[in-house]
């Protein structure tokens, strides 16, 4: 079942001077229950997307339906895990939980948020930490409070926009499993988007590849099925051939459009690096 | 031992220094009076600093705390519509560009211009104070609300409306945490301002107070109490700014 419709999406940002056009008539269609990520360069307008995607800005033209309905604003069953966890500094980790949980049950009592807060902390391994400001939190371990901020919420929609940009390999490796984890472990299907400029990490944790050429005026690629069980591994990836093969289909996907390396996902050509900067003023 | 010299010896040094050059200064100018006839001619208010002994004649003390008093009271009213008014500025793009002009131009007055007016429209002197304190101390608040405001980040903004918070928890959870340095930082800022304007309305209006006390020992000729005058403003402005600067350390360390 079509869970959520992007259609005709396009997006352009204004100056005073130029006028830029950062998406093009944008498509996208998510089944219930399936994890997608759509991968591009750093710059492509991926974040403009998801924005869009979540309800957070507006297309200029096209829509965006969730469940048949239109979005207006933030879905009441979605979360959103930014890149820069974006926690709220002057509450502990748990009260930063707690938020987004009264946001999702207003209904329940206080204690029941608290309980329902501390069991999710619990579930990314922050059990000890749950009195700390998040800045007496490592960047993994805030990226892991705002994870557990969004499965709180017990959402039926994820957003993920570049989750894991911000962290070191090995915690960038750790969090990714327990992600896929608690994405297998919620009560009822999570349907996912996530933005990633790491091929590898799409790999791991999706059930479709949407590349997307680098802006201004971004397109989405033809969708790419991983026909691989989960868990997966990140060593299973490295040889098993149909991740090869995909590897190879969405690098020449995008490289038809930029002479790139996107096995590198931190290298960023020059003009994406301007393209960034555009976007960071935005 | 170093840190010692450079906490206690240095700072001393430099009040030993100030208190050479006003000895000179007095040896030289008529009517100065010396350090030492100033502690004199002051200690009466010093050594008892709570007694009163009539309208204007009382300690030291005494008097800054009725100065201080009417300070708080003009202070805290510059806030309460300073505040409010640094928040609608830093929200509302409208609201901004239609007040930033009548701002810019009310805040340059000087508070000797403001006293006459609020003795005109309250007909009495201690109103006209409180008004003159609160117009002239407020705009630092204003100003580092908004500003404060203006520099919450996007990513805030973000997670209030994906924690779909409502107008009042956005303004209690994410807007007034972020702003609550700025707005300290204006209110140091405003406490020094109502602190300089106390003076000048208390010698204007002639109200009980460091500043009325000044302005009468003037008239009656007794120059070395305008000098304990001084001091004691200076030393009371001090403490003021110290601590407002302790409160504002511990909100900006959060």
């Amino acid at each position: 079942m079509t869970f959520v419709e992007i259609r005709n999406v396009s997006k352009s940002f204004s100056s005073s001077r130029s006028v830029r056009h950062v998406l093009k008539e944008v498509n996208l269609i998510v089944e219930e229950g399936e994890f997608v990520s759509v991968v591009g360069f750093t710059g492509s307008g991926k974040t403009t997307l998801l924005n869009i995607a979540a309800g957070l800005s507006q297309p200029d033209t096209g829509y965006v339906k969730i469940n048949g309905k239109e979005v207006n604003g933030i879905h009441h069953d979605a979360a959103v895990v930014f890149q820069n966890y974006s926690l709220l500094p002057w509450f502990s980790a748990l009260e930063n939980v707690r938020l987004a949980v009264g946001a999702a049950f207003p209904k329940w009592e206080r204690n029941r948020q608290l309980a329902q807060a501390e069991k999710y902390l619990e579930k990314v391994g922050l059990g000890h930490a749950l009195h700390r400001r998040p800045s007496q939190l490592s960047g993994g371990m805030r990226q892991r409070v705002a994870i557990a901020r969004a499965f709180a919420a017990e959402p039926s929609i994820l957003f993920l926009d570049e989750p894991f940009n911000a962290l070191d390999a090995l915690t960038r490796s750790n969090l990714q499993q327990e992600l896929a984890r608690l994405c297998s472990e919620a009560a009822k299907p999570v349907t996912t988007i996530m933005i990633t400029n790491n091929l590898d990490e799409a790999l791991l944790l999706s059930d479709q590849i949407v590349p997307m050429t680098r802006g201004p005026a971004a397109k989405l690629g033809t969708p790419i099925n991983v026909r691989l069980a989960k868990p997966r591994t990140e060593s299973q990836l490295l040889h098993d051939p149909t991740a090869v093969r995909i590897r190879s289909e969405v690098v020449e996907f995008l490289s038809d459009f930029i002479h790139a390396r996107p096995r590198e996902s931190q290298w960023i050509p020059p003009t994406a690096q301007a393209a960034q900067a555009v976007e960071e003023q935005i | 031992m170093r840190t010692r010299i450079t906490n206690i010896v240095l700072p001393a040094t430099g009040v030993v220094c100030l208190g050479l050059i006003w000895t000179l200064l007095a040896a030289n100018v008529k009517d100065l009076p010396s350090p030492l006839k100033t502690w004199q001619e002051s200690k009466i208010y010093i050594l008892q600093p709570l007694e009163k002994r009539g309208e204007m004649d009382q300690g030291i003390l005494l008097l800054a705390y009725y100065s201080l008093l009417r300070v708080g009271k003009g202070f805290l009213l510059g806030a309460l519509i300073g505040t409010p008014l640094g928040f609608l500025l830093g929200l509302s793009k409208t609201f901004s560009r239609m007040f930033d002009p009548v701002i810019q131009v009310l805040r340059p007055i000087s508070p000797l211009a403001w006293l006459p007016l609020g003795l005109i429209v309250f007909q009495k002197s201690e109103p006209a104070a409180l008004f003159t304190i609160a117009l002239c101390s407020m705009w630092p608040t204003v100003i580092n609300t908004m500003s404060g405001v203006k520099s919450i980040p996007q990513e805030y903004w973000n997670v209030a409306k994906v924690l779909r918070l409502s107008k009042f928890q956005t303004f209690t959870k994410v807007l007034a945490p972020a702003t609550l340095p700025y707005m300290f930082t204006g209110y140091r800022l405003s406490l020094g301002i109502a602190w300089l304007v106390i003076v000048a309305s208390e010698m204007l209006t002639g109200t009980p107070g460091v500043g009325g006390f000044l302005w009468q020992e003037y008239n009656s000729l007794i120059y070395a109490h305008i000098l304990l005058c001084i001091l004691t403003i200076g030393v009371v402005g001090f403490l003021l700014d110290r601590m407002m600067g302790y409160i504002e350390m511990r909100l900006r360390a959060i």
